[in-house]
């Protein structure tokens, strides 16, 4: 089981400040700002024109298909690796070649791949990144962020004696490790057991509370769902970008789902536009799909219908839509355009 | 921008563990010394007390500069295709260390255990020559001129491997072809230390300052090219 995440002891605003902090376009309340930026390696272009923001404590969700652009661009606002144009602004700095030491203070990268030295123990792999980001407290820092992930009593082992599930969750402690201001988690929970899983989105759902911006990238579409206050949808362009529930307002028609006994001789008919019922579907010989435009109002109607109508009902619901249906409408759509 | 101590330090002692733990690059580095020790030992073993004034004018002590001509390069070809290979370098550079704290941590990872092997094989051979060679041939073999080139040409030779196989691992694709290059590169060298030590090239005071000041201006040239070599992005992509 997982523990709360400490707060770093020299989190007190010593960071150095190797360059001034960006000027326009950097608001106090904003971790990520990204304006039409672009990456291409020769003529295969990784991603173009994304922009976007992330606000301060916000788990902002970055989805898409393999080779979408989602790991070369989080390299890129880690500054591992440079844009081709475009701009952004990271933790309050200007994404430039002078600021990557001010930038990379202040944000950690959990990688899909944990990369870890596997002939070193988990408490030397930790105590190495300790000292490169020059914490003041490390080995109460290291104690920290292990009982955060559940692995104190590992510190001892040597990192290739790990399963993959625990390699992740060093992996999950080193990026923990600096206290960051933006935290970028690549399939953070690739690998892990449900359980595991459950105990890196209580992480994640504690790092929000303490105003930690997370930017994760991830194909569990359920993860994302449960964990991000906004997502993005990419295919080397932006496709999308809102809260989940935005976004399937915007592409699906809100709707109730009844189930009954036997099938109704005209669902027209009792399913009448009085209801505030707006199109009749159907969904299986007794299952009637029901366009509505506003589910309160329109439900209590529906149901006396349908007793009146003397029909067996099994069940009246609220269609849902998940991400995974806006993903795919998105993603399957030609030129990522939904149909409708 | 400064550099830190404490982050070369960290990346020093992340080496230094790793290394310890690796069995076969320690063995690998206590063998390869060991093998260049065979060709002086039967050598000198195979001089008779009459014949050892034949040795004041050989300098079989400069043929053990090979070995820090060779070892380093070899082990430095590893440190950053290596990092690469196990996935572990993309963590690393995202973190405020700087190329040049990086690549100084681990030069001096390959340096100190380096030096340490080259200075411990050499007193290993002076033992063995004093306690087990027939009588006058050590003091006609151990001589001053040859101890101090020893001395001083270790180090700036260990320094020189060292840019070469980090130039060669920051260019490479994998450890396999980045640790034959090294040695291949290295090659030269060794040949310019035979050929002092079997007096192809005198051995002369003028000989000696050429090569130092030669391998001073190489060393500097070689922390300048290993770091201009050093490109985030083409070693976290592999596209440029």
């Amino acid at each position: 089981m997982m523990g709360p995440m400490p707060r770093s002891g020299d989190d007190d605003g010593s960071r150095a400040e190797t360059a001034p902090r960006a000027g326009s376009g950097s608001e106090p309340d904003v971790a990520l700002v990204v304006r039409s930026l672009s990456k291409q390696f020769g003529d295969r272009i990784a991603y173009e024109d994304l922009s976007f923001e992330v606000g301060r404590g916000e788990v902002f969700g970055f989805l898409g298909p393999n080779g979408a652009g989602k790991t070369t661009t989080v390299r890129t606002l880690g500054t591992l690796i440079a844009p081709s144009s475009g701009t952004a602004v990271v933790a309050g700095f200007d994404l430039t070649p002078e600021n990557g030491l001010a930038i990379r203070e202040r944000i950690a990268i959990m990688p899909e791949v944990p990369g870890l030295y596997l002939r070193l123990t988990v408490r030397d792999n930790l105590a190495c990144f300790a000292d490169l980001y020059e914490l003041s407290d490390p080995t109460d820092r290291i104690h920290g962020v292990l009982e955060a992930v559940g692995l104190a009593d590992r510190a001892p082992d040597a990192c290739g004696a790990l399963s993959k599930g625990l390699r992740q969750r060093v992996s999950l402690a080193r990026a923990l490790l600096s206290d960051p201001e933006v935290l970028f988690l690549d399939e953070p929970t690739s690998g892990l057991d449900p359980a595991a899983s459950k105990d890196v989105h209580e992480i994640i759902d504690d790092l929000r509370r303490r105003g930690v911006s997370v930017f994760l990238t991830t194909h569990r579409l359920d993860e994302a769902e449960r964990l991000c206050d906004r997502v993005a949808i990419l295919n080397t362009r932006m496709l999308t970008i809102g809260r989940t529930d935005e976004l399937r307002d915007r592409l699906f028609n809100r709707s109730l789902t009844v189930r009954i006994r036997r099938p109704l001789v005209d669902p027209n008919v009792v399913f009448g536009p009085e209801l505030g019922v707006t199109s009749v579907g159907t969904d299986g010989p007794t299952t009637y799909v029901l366009g509505v435009s506003d589910i309160e109002a329109a439900a209590p109607g529906v149901a006396r219908a349908l007793v009146a109508a003397d029909a067996d009902i099994l069940s009246l619901t609220e269609s849902h839509h998940s991400l995974e249906d806006v993903y795919l409408q998105f993603v399957e759509s030609p030129g990522g355009v939904p149909a409708g | 921008m400064r550099s830190s101590r404490r982050r070369v330090m960290a990346v020093l002692r992340k080496e230094l563990r790793d290394l310890r733990r690796s069995g076969n690059v320690v063995t690998a580095m206590v063998v390869l010394p060991l093998v260049f020790l065979i060709q002086p030992i039967i050598q000198v073993f195979a001089i008779p007390s009459s014949g050892s004034a034949a040795l004041h004018h050989e300098h079989t002590l400069i043929y053990l500069l090979a070995i820090p001509a060779l070892v380093p390069s070899a082990l430095s070809a590893y440190s950053i295709v290596g990092e690469r290979m196990q996935g572990t370098l993309e963590p690393l550079l995202s973190t405020p260390v700087q190329e040049r704290e990086l690549i100084l941590g681990k030069a001096l990872a390959v340096f100190l255990p380096s030096v340490s092997v080259a200075y411990a094989v050499f007193a290993l051979f002076i033992a063995i020559v004093e306690l087990f060679a027939a009588p006058g041939v050590a003091p006609a073999l151990v001589q001053g001129p040859d101890v101090l080139a020893q001395f001083v040409f270790t180090p700036l030779l260990v320094i020189m491997s060292i840019w070469i196989g980090m130039a060669i691992s920051a260019r490479s694709r994998d450890m396999r072809t980045a640790g034959q290059l090294s040695i291949v590169v290295s090659l030269p060298t060794v040949a310019i230390t035979s050929l002092i030590a079997f007096n192809v090239i005198p051995a002369t005071l003028q000989v000696a300052l050429v090569c130092g000041i030669g391998l001073l201006f190489l060393d500097r040239l070689g922390w300048r090219i290993a770091t201009s070599l050093f490109d985030r992005e083409r070693l976290i992509t592999s596209t440029k």
